[in-house]
């Protein structure tokens, strides 16, 4: 089997935060085309996971490798979108201008000068893709927290990455926006690799090929494995699943879907 | 009227200098403050300005007791607030110290140092317009050197606008597109200390962080860009000065103070009516 090599590869890793263990022993391959979430109790440790991908943060034992690369190179070819919940919800700026964003650094010089030719259509295809082409002119604070969810996917993409990183991209959105959301990752992920960051097990078991479980320690699974024990495993302790399928077909429930 | 009658007579050079000094440090307060305000270090632009008494007190000991006649106070406020730049921005930024006690460190240690240099220097030294501003002491030598402030700030800021919006807005972002983060940060606060010091003859070290947010956080109320939010705050800061100094002249009164309140006022008045409206 000639199997190409994996985009994500972290070997043997451990990480503290003042000598306080947040992950250990991770081993992990994501291999190209995956659409995978990344699950786990908060304090688990995936945003932690989420830094070390993209160079944040130093492992303080072992190996990540990033399409073959350092972090910090290979990190070029991420689109990351971090939760929007820690941007500055007044500051003056256009939807283009924060979509514009993706595109820096594609520069030649990098620390002067205004966008490469290209960038404002490549800007305006990413906010096509999310479905906000006729928002390019409004202000970033004046959206509702779905569609500012919405614009920083468009500017991730606007970097024309090979691999999508998505913290928390169904935070404080309603259920038509991840209804959106879900079409949209899913149409993406035929182009490209997609993680994402979800607490919602329901929405993730429904899109995605595989599960990462972060509890101090990695562990994927391919979604058609989930089951109760399985959650109960992952978040450690007694609590009730409330079975909430988003859909049924003609045919009933085939999967059993839980969500915490 | 009188202040405008002043301004028209051929003796009085000194008001329209004042006025010539005022409106140009307008471009720098409203351009400088809005990434003041948006960033929001203006605590920290707090630290830099008091430090620059430090840096006025070494200078006016070290003229006095070594004889260095060309060691005019401004090279030392300048040395001073670029070095206190420096310091805030290296160790009161995500460093896992605690920030602001690191920044009002800064701050009272620089302003407790220039107080004891005075009291070292022999002689009498007022330094009530340092601390207080007195525009209508400005000579043509500022003049020329808030003009070359402005020139500086106006080149850096158009060819480096994406660069500064994206640091203010996202810094971690920016970071991952692989831009020099600390380097536009330590860039922004060393304008933002060169600022101060050429500004601090307007209204003084205490009040300057006023003018340095007052306006850009009124224009901030109603600006959707960060381009519109500069253009506001110049223009807010203009007419803070022009109404300060005429009223000032008029009544009589410290030029710094009235141009404060006309800026509070104008701040509070925005405020008030985008409340109202909503």
């Amino acid at each position: 089997m000639n199997r190409k090599p994996p985009i994500i590869k972290i070997t043997n890793l451990d990480f503290s935060y003042h000598e306080h263990p947040v992950l250990e022993t991770v081993n992990l391959e994501i291999q190209e085309g995956e659409l995978g979430s990344i699950i786990g109790p908060n304090g688990g440790g995936k945003t932690t996971l989420l830094k070390l991908i993209l160079g944040l943060l130093q492992p303080d034992r072992g190996r990540i490798e990033i399409f073959g690369e350092s972090p910090e190179k290979g990190r070029q070819k991420i689109g990351y979108m971090p939760q929007h919940a820690h941007l500055d919800h007044l500051f003056p700026v256009s939807v283009l201008n924060v979509v514009l964003m993706g595109q820096l650094g594609k520069q030649s010089g990098g620390l002067f000068g205004g966008y490469p030719r290209h960038a404002l259509e490549t800007a305006r295809a990413a906010l096509n893709e999310v479905g906000l082409s006729d928002c390019e002119k409004d202000s970033f604070h004046q959206l509702s927290g779905g569609q500012r969810q919405r614009v920083l996917i468009a500017r991730a993409l606007c970097t024309e990455p090979q691999l999508l990183l998505l913290d928390e991209p169904t935070a404080n959105i309603d259920p038509r926006s991840e209804e959106n959301l879900y079409e949209t990752l899913v149409r993406l992920n035929r182009r490209m690799t997609i993680l994402l960051v979800s607490h919602d097990l329901g929405f993730v078991s429904q899109v995605v090929k595989s599960v990462i479980c972060v509890n101090r320690q990695v562990i994927i699974h391919p979604t058609s494995n989930i089951n109760g024990t399985l959650i109960k495993e992952i978040y450690g302790g007694d609590f009730n699943l409330v079975r909430h399928d988003h859909r049924c077909d003609k045919d009933g429930h085939h999967l059993h879907k839980p969500a915490v | 009227m009188d202040f405008f009658h002043a301004l028209a007579d051929p003796d009085n050079t000194f008001l329209r200098l004042a006025l010539a000094v005022g409106l140009l440090s307008s471009i720098a307060f409203g351009i400088i403050g809005t990434y003041v305000v948006t960033r929001r270090i203006s605590y920290l632009a707090g630290a830099v300005s008091h430090c620059v008494l430090g840096g006025i007190g070494g200078a006016l000991w070290l003229k006095a007791i070594f004889n260095i006649e060309w060691l005019d106070p401004v090279y030392g406020a300048l040395l001073a607030a670029l070095i206190a730049a420096f310091i805030v921005g290296r160790f009161g930024h995500n460093t896992g110290q605690r920030e602001e006690t690191m920044i009002g460190a800064t701050w009272a240690i620089g302003m407790a140092l220039g107080i004891i240099f005075i009291d070292l220097t022999p002689g009498y030294f007022d330094i009530t317009s340092y601390l207080f501003g007195d525009i209508l002491l400005v000579s043509s030598q500022d003049l020329k050197l808030i003009i070359a402030l402005d020139l500086i700030i106006i080149l850096f800021v158009t060819s480096c606008y994406h660069q500064l919006l994206a640091v203010c807005f996202d810094e971690e972002f920016a970071r991952l597109r692989g831009l020099n983060v600390e380097l536009f940060y330590q860039l922004l606060l060393a304008l933002t200390a060169v600022t101060v010091v050429l500004l601090i003859r307007v209204v003084g070290i205490v009040m300057v962080v006023a003018m340095l947010t007052l306006p850009a956080a009124a224009a901030s109320l109603y600006a959707n860009r960060l381009s519109g939010m500069m253009l506001l705050a110049i223009f807010l800061s203009a007419i803070s000065i022009v109404s300060g100094l005429g009223l000032s002249y008029n009544a009589n009164l410290s030029s710094g103070p009235v141009i404060i309140l006309f800026a509070g006022a104008f701040y509070l008045l925005m405020a008030g009516w985008k409340k109202i409206k909503q």
